[in-house]
């Protein structure tokens, strides 16, 4: 508990320094906020007097000192374009981008976890030669086309999936909102029918994001096995006659999850980035499409307000890690 | 499930435990089939207990490994066949294999830390071996464990239980791994190496376990060792190892006092004993060719070398211990916050002495060897080296400065002391490069003057650190030290990885250096066979301290501390 409060306290210089960041970058961004929204028939008083009501003409650190005083208040400011608080429009996408990427992360792990294990323990052997095509030819390709591929073949040709529009078929009504995750929702209240619309829905993108992190898992589960299973305590279990379940199991991959939590965590980031090419592509209501909207018309606070959320997942994802990382190995909770 | 019948106790016409005939093990490695072993006969009579003695490459573990059936992927045995109380392990399915394994024959090996699991409690490790081999039901293994955590003698063990390996100490996690490998109460067991990188009283008390649990037991041991002396103390019988070869079987008594192999004379003569000189070590034509060992008396005129006074090194407690005190409060006592690892020692060396610096693990001779070496810095008292404090000089800034060049180390490993990315003439220049203003012309000629110097051949210079054998990458090693010219040469147990017949001629070497340029040398070690070879005047330390320091001689033949009696009394000797 002691090291968990420790390594929380940690993590305050890391936002106060991702605040700063963000709100420098959108800052140094090219286009004009003011003459976007003013059109392009606007005179230069108009375009003036709306920089005005939305404080840009003060000096930068002065801005700055607003944007983080609202921020204290729970307020990130209202997107230029909907109109509506971002605030409101992260915590209503947030849930769509998690349950997929997630989605998409559990897939592969699923997937390449046995897989790597496999090639490791079979090395040389044509499972070993199926999981280093597998995870080159995923690695190999954008997730924009593994998706549009999947879409082609799923969906026009076979005529399997739903359209890829969203989360629910048109006909279907979202599950009572518990968690956001319409799958977990679905399933908590009994709504079969949002529950296998949901899903079919999420295969096709949730396959994607898997596609594309099936390498690293894969290949950083081989190595590492491959390094363990060559140790000596290996080799000690080995004479002690343990059966080969319980010496790649229980001693071998325990050991090997290390370097593959690591991963996992670098995945998850990478995902998350991906995500906004995938949501694009699936018309998926994510944080990812919202940004990339924003970005496009300068609108400054969704795409703080993104960046921030980001940066916060991935403080926690990291801390997660960390914590994990004390679960599997007793010499880390001993350091911490 | 397969059990051995066990064979009537009467040595001589009951079948042999063990009876390896003919056992050729190959490997396939990229530059073709190598055979590791070769047409070898082996027998291990019901309890008894074998040494399996040779030198790095000789294929005594390979043979251990074909015995258990736990090859890598590349060895196989290609010949012969393995007869384990009438069973043949040639032939006998995986399965059956794994079911003797652990049951009825059982390893030990060497470096016990990394022969543990390090994320699992031992007692769990201990569990697993217990219900694989259906030895106790679920609800009684935990007792089970304790108990056999117990017969090795491990303190308290029921906390031990939930130790896990990093834990507990090197001998510790042998006792660990011993209890492991006893559990399930096998008839044989096979020791690779049990003790090497223990210290000596850890591992007369870890041999002196082992041959009890297995006297008492019955059972036969296969000792595989490098150690002639360890051999020699605890087997009935010795096969010598030679490339693969059996050269030599025989009682251990006769192997030592008539060997008839020339193989086994050389290793005999190549192992460090009391009462011989450094030249005795040396097959019998070289000996004779070398130089009897010069003997230039310390001026007891001249200033010394090097001065170290009162000198302390304190390391802050890692936090663990202090604050599982704390929770607990066991301690009323505060404890102080530091640990003294070097604890106020002073000691002197003269010019072209060579002194030994002793002890076991932990005792401060690495600590105090840094620090001489300007690598750490001391916490108080004085380090004068040729008439100038260099203690007080901090650390980071001494690489720079003259003194530095007068000050080179040899390390322990001489493969990990080198870039592996450097050739040998690269990593000779490395120093010169440095710290000397050598113009790059003369720079080659002074690379092959040092590489004669240590009798490493030319042509070896421009090889990488793999495509040299342990002997030429310690000459390398030495040639890299020696080539500045330094008055001082810290040698950190320059031969403890090398093999006996290496060890002799390096040590020989080492003694020739120092008669040739007149330099001193300190000498640390925990080997006092060796130290008594090389060494004019030798120093133990425990725990942080100075106990005796003295002539090589007068504290190895009549020690006066109790602790340098009790470690050499620790040393195995064989019976010459």
């Amino acid at each position: 508990m002691a090291i968990m409060l420790k390594r929380m306290t940690l993590i305050i210089p890391n936002l106060i320094g991702v605040i700063i960041v963000t709100f420098l970058l959108t800052r140094a961004l090219p286009g004009d906020p003011a003459a976007y929204f003013a059109g392009p028939a606007a005179t230069k008083e108009s375009v003036e007097q709306i920089r005005k009501s939305l404080g840009l003409d003060k000096p930068l650190i002065v801005q700055f000192g607003s944007y983080v005083s609202e921020l204290a208040r729970g307020n990130l400011g209202n997107s230029l374009t909907t109109g509506k608080p971002v605030l409101t429009e992260i915590k209503n996408r947030l849930p769509a981008s998690a349950e997929l990427t997630l989605f998409g992360l559990i897939l592969s792990i699923v997937i390449a976890v046995p897989l790597g294990i496999l090639a490791a323990v079979k090395q040389g052997s044509w499972i070993d030669h199926t999981c280093r095509i597998v995870a080159t030819a995923g690695v190999s390709l954008p997730v924009f086309f593994t998706g549009l591929l999947l879409v082609y073949v799923f969906y026009y040709i076979l005529g399997w999936s739903p359209a890829p529009l969203g989360r629910l078929d048109v006909f279907a009504s979202p599950p009572t909102q518990i968690t956001g995750f319409y799958l977990i929702d679905s399933l908590l209240t009994g709504n079969w029918s949002a529950f296998r619309s949901s899903l079919n829905q999420l295969l096709l993108p949730g396959l994607t994001l898997c596609i594309f992190s099936l390498a690293p898992i894969a290949r950083m589960t081989r190595a590492s096995m491959l390094t363990v299973l060559a140790s000596e305590f290996i080799r000690t279990a080995r004479a002690s006659g343990l059966d080969s379940r319980t010496v790649i199991i229980t001693y071998a991959f325990r050991n090997a999850m290390l370097p593959v939590v690591t991963t996992l965590g670098m995945v998850f980031s990478f995902l998350l980035g991906a995500n906004v090419l995938v949501e694009k592509v699936f018309a998926w209501p994510g944080i990812g499409s919202y940004a990339v909207e924003a970005l496009i018309s300068s609108d400054f606070a969704p795409v703080q307000g993104f960046v921030l959320t980001m940066a916060i997942l991935y403080v926690a994802l990291n801390l997660l890690i960390d914590l994990l990382y004390g679960v599997i190995d007793p010499r880390v909770r001993l350091e911490a | 499930m397969l059990k051995a019948p066990t064979p009537e106790v009467d040595p001589g016409t009951a079948l042999p435990l063990l009876d390896v005939r003919d056992l050729t093990v190959e490997f396939a490695t990229r530059r073709g089939v190598v055979q590791a072993v070769k047409k070898i006969n082996i027998t291990l009579a019901k309890g008894e207990t074998l040494g399996i003695v040779g030198e790095s490459g000789s294929g005594k573990s390979v043979t251990s490994y074909a015995v258990m059936r736990i090859l890598d992927r590349a060895g196989s045995i290609a010949e012969g066949s393995v007869m384990f109380s009438g069973l043949d392990l040639r032939g006998a399915s995986e399965a059956d294999m794994r079911n003797l394994r652990g049951r009825e024959m059982s390893m030990i090996f060497q470096s016990p830390r990394l022969a543990l699991n390090p994320i699992r409690k031992v007692g769990h490790q201990i569990e697993d071996v217990l219900l694989e081999h259906a030895q106790v039901g679920n609800e009684d293994v935990a007792n089970k464990a304790v108990e056999v955590l117990e017969q090795v003698r491990i303190a308290r063990p029921k906390e031990r239980y939930h130790a896990y390996p990093f834990e507990l100490s090197g001998g510790m996690c042998q006792r660990v791994v011993i209890a492991l490998a006893l559990a399930c109460r096998p008839q044989l067991l096979i020791a690779d190496e049990p003790t090497t990188g223990l210290d000596v009283t850890t591992q007369k008390a870890v041999m002196d376990l082992v041959v009890e649990l297995t006297r008492e037991r019955g059972m036969s041991t296969i000792l595989i060792t490098h150690d002639l002396g360890l051999a020699a103390a605890y087997c009935d019988k010795v096969v010598v190892m030679e490339k693969g070869h059996v050269v030599e079987t025989s009682p251990s008594e006769v192997i030592f006092k008539a060997p008839s192999h020339a193989y086994t004379r050389k290793l005999m003569r190549a192992t460090p004993r009391p009462g011989i000189t450094l030249r005795d070590l040396l097959p019998e034509e070289e000996a004779a060719r070398a130089r009897p060992v010069a003997h230039n008396p310390v001026k007891a005129d001249e200033a010394p070398l090097l001065v170290v006074d009162s000198l302390v090194k304190e390391y802050p407690r890692k936090g663990a211990t202090t604050s599982l005190k704390k929770m607990f409060g066991t301690t009323p006592v505060p404890e102080s916050d530091v640990f003294r690892a070097v604890d106020g020692i002073s000691f002197q060396i003269a010019r072209g002495e060579s002194v030994g610096l002793v002890g076991e693990s932990g005792c401060g001779k690495s600590t105090t060897s840094m620090m001489v070496m300007r690598l750490i810095d001391k916490t108080s008292g004085t380090i004068t080296f040729g008439g100038e404090d260099i203690g007080a000089i901090p650390a980071r800034s001494f690489a720079t400065l003259p003194q530095r060049k007068k000050i080179q180390m040899v390390f322990q490993d001489p493969t990990d002391s080198l870039n592996p990315r450097f050739t040998a003439a690269r990593a000779i220049a490395d120093p010169l490069l440095r710290l000397s203003d050598i113009s790059r012309g003369e720079l080659r000629s002074r690379c092959e003057e040092l590489a004669t110097q240590v009798g490493l051949p030319l042509q070896f210079l421009d090889r990488f650190p793999h495509q040299l054998s342990g002997g030429q990458k310690a000459r390398v090693g030495i040639a890299r030290a020696i080539a500045l010219r330094p008055d001082l040469i810290i040698l950190d147990e320059p031969t403890a990885a090398l093999d006996v017949s290496v060890q002799a001629v390096v040590l020989n070497l080492l003694q020739d250096l120092k008669d040739s340029l007149g330099m001193s040398y300190l000498f640390v070690s925990h080997d006092l066979n060796v130290v008594r070879l090389l060494c004019d005047r030798v120093i133990v330390m425990n725990t942080g301290k100075i106990v005796e320091q003295g002539p090589t001689q007068r504290v190895m033949d009549a020690p006066e501390a109790a602790y340098t009696r009790d470690l050499l009394a620790a040393i195995p000797h064989p019976p010459v």
